[in-house]
């Protein structure tokens, strides 16, 4: 039998003084990498079958575990390295695509880290947001140019009739994650956090379990290509639709949920057969040009009477700019702009790693654009991929953004390490995964708390960094961008950025 | 024209006097009202604006400019001289004050539009048509600046106390009946005779003590209907954002204030059904007009006054009443220097507008 | 009176109960000590049944009307005036083991350490919380009013 010739990734190493053989890492490990012989009353490690997500390091009871990334496998190549290497071995071993979960992890530029706030000082006080109110509530959806009133009498009157808007009390969405990449317990977990901070989250490409439904104000649901888990009660019960024209992690293609994680309840909420790999075409295949996505937003609209916005989500690709023109100019009432750095379930690792761009030059280009063309108030913008802290959000607003979708906080914040490994349906933490076994690690009561705490956590810290720039609303801040500085940049990051250098 | 950014600073002086009856009054009046707020200011700028001083030339545009050399007076000339037929220009009187130290070129014309619509022009009215000359001069005429562009009033600024700069413009011999002062506080000290306040446009001036924290999306809003903020301060904003809300976009003033100065979420909440609507569909539609920061500015206009501070009161101004006059002023010492018997005094507040409407006008 | 309640959906089957209940009762109260250097170990009170993927710990329910307490023929197993737990006296206990015999859940256990007892769960008398609902990583097990 060949033998492989693919190295451990991770090698585990245990303290034998402090590890008492009480096997919980044992049970603990879907990818068996730990081993409990009987006749020697010892726990035996396999480093090969280990994935780095440190579920035994964090739940062992003495701390004896440690996980490390086994650096020095093979000779420094700054070129040739492990992974390349062990890539490449793997798709000679298996002849097939590469699959890998999450975002892109490779070291391109990340410009939130290369931009600075502002602070006010002296001429323009700050603003204590411990003593004055800090206005955090946003609205996504279609703004007329103007508006009429009727003064003539005593009660001036609104004439103008509004397209409908959802409210949100924060700036920060849950991103699409599908029931089905994602476990039940998940959705669950973030439907209910979504609601009781007054926010949204996303079905993805999954459809909406039934048992979801009472969360359904709180919901943005997704027409992908696929069609999953689309018929009229899921329109019906949404907040908003979301047609999904392409995601950030793998631009171009469509969304892939292997066979492993399609159990029965997946093949109920997505209308597919069990155990089949849910594969979303690359194209809506009804969708071949512009008009027909018009066609689309008013077909939604018009099954929906015209009582919810309907928005478009794109992967940031080069054209971003009149592509998202184009869309606002189709009728949509929100834009999703994913960008490279957004995650996935599974996708082909040569695709999330190499194709799409920075979020943060599709916002600066999309705002620009839309406001020079003089549609900007036509629909709302929200962000996506790869917001990692309450900076990154307000570093978006001030570019043009009106909210920003999170993912991979999100996840982050219900116990995942970002091991990558998503597609094998062997979530050790109860995430992405649907065996029973592993999904129950996952108490919706701690993760709903936990996603709370994140969401209050970060408008705490954008409450307090607004109140040190003198502003005390969010619209102020959206597309301001004399409150960003870049540090570390060339004049044409800085040009499509649309923003001014530090010490400018 | 300008390469370096100068802000807005706090600390200015704002007054405002007007009769709603219409009835004239000198400067004298406006003038001894600002000079008691000295110390609000340092003498690196100072200004007014009056209305109803023009009578004779009331059904023209009157411009006021500011040429820093001949070659700026000569270029904007034949600028106007394209659309505009020069009734009368003159240079705008003045006399030596020795605080006043090299002054710029000053001199104002009466203007009448030519007829000369060419086919499948877009309709544009009279109004706009003086706006897109402003905006022209003040961004592509090096050394030439409009302070003002409105009819039957004009505005008077420059570099100096407000009340050195109220008697080098000879003040006292206008009659107007609405007059609108400033004094700044710049702590750059190269300031320039076309920073002062205040800042007009067509009928609008505008005077401000504070600073926008919301410039950098005011401007970016504004330029989507082609106002440029090419002058880099905070009252340009601001008075373009009148023009486009009221003039343009037909609101009233007291819808113009809740878009400026937008009340709180939950006070919204707290509103009658009518109001509550109205308020938030303003939020919503004029989020990037909103004006973040401290100030209260007053802005005059052909029909009235307007002084309005922002939405968490982090300014001062105190508004009365007596007889038909409504003092505006950002220290009650500068009204009461001006008048005795004053029926109401009050303290302005947060984003609600106090309002002079000019009931009649007499010619 | 406050019970452990069980929630058999967030449990994991981890053990990590037994172990902390084992550690909370040993002499060292250390948790390498105890496993490693005592002889012979502790005994935990709590013990975890599973089949498939359920799975749910389980301890003594401190019963309203324990047949235990009636079964004792020394008196040992009595009921706490103020916690409502029903508690071993350790030096009553003859080891006949007629509790063991009658209790429904099987959740008492012969403790072989010194002398032949009866143990089991005494809901960590002395602490904030017992160790096992305080120590569960996934919430599963419950202090509340009864």
């Amino acid at each position: 039998m060949p033998i492989s010739l693919i190295l451990p990734e991770f090698k585990i190493e245990r303290d034998d003084e402090k590890c008492i053989t009480c096997q919980v890492c044992v049970r603990q490990c879907a990818n068996d990498a730990h081993i409990y012989d009987s006749e020697e009353d010892q726990v035996y490690t396999d480093s090969s079958k280990c994935v780095g997500c440190h579920r035994c390091e964090t739940l062992c009871p003495t701390g004896a575990i440690s996980v490390k990334v086994n650096r020095f496998q093979s000779k420094q190549n700054a070129n040739w390295t492990a992974l390349v290497q062990r890539n490449i071995f793997k798709q000679a071993e298996s002849g097939g695509i590469l699959l890998t979960g999450m975002g892109c992890d490779k070291p391109y530029p990340i410009y939130w880290d290369h931009i600075l706030l502002n602070a006010s000082q002296v001429t323009n006080p700050s603003i204590d947001p411990l003593r004055e109110p800090m206005e955090l509530r946003t609205f996504l959806g279609q703004k007329p140019d103007k508006i009429e009133i009727d003064e003539s009498s005593e009660e001036p009157k609104l004439i103008t009739k509004f397209a409908p808007q959802l409210s949100l009390e924060v700036p920060i969405l849950f991103s699409a994650m599908s029931y089905g990449s994602i476990s039940y317990n998940a959705c669950l977990s973030l439907a209910r956090a979504a609601k009781k901070i007054g926010t949204f989250c996303n079905t993805g490409e999954g459809g909406l379990h039934p048992d979801f439904y009472k969360y359904g104000e709180n919901t943005i649901v997704q027409v992908a290509s696929g069609r999953f888990g689309v018929h009229p009660q899921y329109l019906k019960i949404a907040g908003a639709i979301e047609i999904k024209v392409g995601q950030g992690a793998k631009p171009g293609i469509g969304g892939h949920l292997p066979g492993e994680k399609v159990s029965e309840d997946i093949s109920h909420t997505r209308m597919i057969p069990a155990g089949s790999d849910a594969l979303s075409p690359a194209p809506h295949h009804d969708i071949y040009s512009i008009e027909d996505l018009r066609q689309l937003i008013y077909a939604l609209k018009e099954a929906t009477r015209y009582e919810k916005p309907v928005g478009v989500k794109i992967a940031a690709v080069h054209n971003v700019a009149p592509i998202a023109s184009g869309i606002v100019r189709a009728g949509a009432d929100f834009i999703t702009i994913d960008g490279f750095r957004g995650g996935t379930g599974a996708a082909p690792m040569v695709i999330r790693d190499n194709v799409g761009i920075p979020i943060e030059l599709a916002l600066a280009v999309i705002d620009s654009r839309l406001r020079e063309e003089g549609i900007r108030n036509r629909a709302s913008i929200i962000v996506a991929g790869g917001m990692r802290s309450s900076a990154d959000i307000i570093k978006a607003i001030a570019l043009g953004a009106d909210a920003v979708y999170i993912g991979t906080a999100a996840l982050v914040a219900m116990g995942c390490h970002v091991c990558q490994k998503c597609y094998t349906g062997k979530c050790n933490w109860g995430i992405a995964t649907q065996d029973p076994y592993l999904t129950k690690r996952l108490n919706p009561n701690i993760a709903t708390r936990r996603l709370v705490n994140l969401l209050r956590a970060w408008s705490l810290e954008i409450k307090e960094i607004l109140g040190g720039m003198g502003i005390n609303a969010i619209e102020s801040l959206r597309g301001n961008r004399e409150h960003l500085r870049g540090v570390g940049l060339t004049a044409i990051d800085l040009k499509i950025l649309g923003i001014k250098p530090a010490g400018g | 024209m300008r390469d370096f950014y100068e802000k807005e600073m706090s600390g200015c002086s704002v007054v405002g006097i007007m009769s709603e009856e219409g009835s004239r009054f000198s400067g004298d009046l406006i003038m001894k009202s600002i000079s008691v707020m000295r110390e609000r200011a340092n003498g690196l700028g100072g200004g007014f604006a009056a209305y109803g001083i023009y009578p004779e030339f009331c059904h023209l545009h009157t411009f006021h400019l500011i040429f820093e050399d001949n070659r700026a007076k000569q270029l904007t000339e034949e600028y106007l001289k394209k659309s505009y037929l020069i009734e009368k220009d003159e240079p705008i009187p003045t006399r030596a004050q020795g605080s006043i130290k090299y002054p710029p070129g000053l001199w104002r014309y009466f203007l009448k539009f030519k007829r000369k619509r060419e086919e499948g022009e877009v309709a544009f009215t009279e109004e706009d048509e003086v706006v897109r000359t402003v905006m022209e001069v003040n961004t592509n005429i090096e050394g030439a600046f409009v302070a003002s562009s409105g009819k039957n009033m004009g505005i008077f600024k420059g570099m100096g106390y407000p009340e050195d700069i109220g008697r080098f413009y000879r003040l006292e011999e206008y009659e107007g009946y609405i007059w609108v002062a400033h004094g700044r506080f710049p702590t750059n000290s190269i300031g320039w005779w076309g920073g002062a306040h205040p800042f007009g446009l067509l009928d609008w001036a505008v005077v401000h003590n504070g600073e926008i924290s919301s410039y950098g999306i005011n401007k970016r809003y504004l330029s989507n209907f082609d106002y440029h903020c090419e002058l880099f301060t905070d009252t340009e904003a601001i008075t373009y954002l009148f023009d486009l809300l009221v003039r343009k976009h037909k609101l009233s003033l007291e819808m113009a204030s809740l878009a400026l100065a937008a009340p709180l979420w939950d006070t919204i909440e707290r509103f009658p059904e009518n109001l509550k609507s109205i308020a938030r569909a303003i939020r919503l539609v004029y989020g990037s007009a909103l004006l973040n920061g401290p100030f209260s500015i007053i802005v005059g206009h052909n029909r009235g006054m307007l002084g309005l501070v922002d939405r968490i009161k982090l300014r001062p101004l105190v508004a009365a009443r007596g007889g038909d006059m409504l003092y505006i002023s950002s220290e009650e010492s500068g009204i009461n220097e001006v008048s005795s018997s004053l029926d109401k005094v009050r303290q302005a507040k947060a984003g609600v507008p106090i309002i002079g409407e000019l009931k009649c006008l007499s010619h | 009176m406050k019970r452990i309640y069980i929630k058999e959906e967030y449990c994991i089957g981890c053990r990590l109960c037994e172990i902390h209940c084992l550690v909370q009762h040993s002499k060292s109260k250390k948790i390498i000590k105890a496993f490693k250097r005592e002889f012979p170990r502790a005994l935990p009170r709590i013990l975890v049944e599973e089949k498939g993927y359920l799975s749910f710990a389980i301890q003594c329910r401190h019963c309203e009307e324990a047949p235990c307490i009636e079964a004792c023929i020394t008196g040992a197993m009595y009921r706490d005036k103020t916690t409502g737990a029903v508690l071993c006296n350790e030096d009553r206990c003859v080891g006949c083991w007629m509790c063991i015999m009658v209790c429904p859940f099987g959740v008492i256990k012969r403790n072989l350490e010194r002398k032949k007892i009866a143990s089991k769960c005494d809901l960590c008398q002395g602490e904030e919380m017992p160790v096992c609902v305080a120590n569960c990583p996934n919430e599963a097990l419950e202090l509340r009013d009864s």
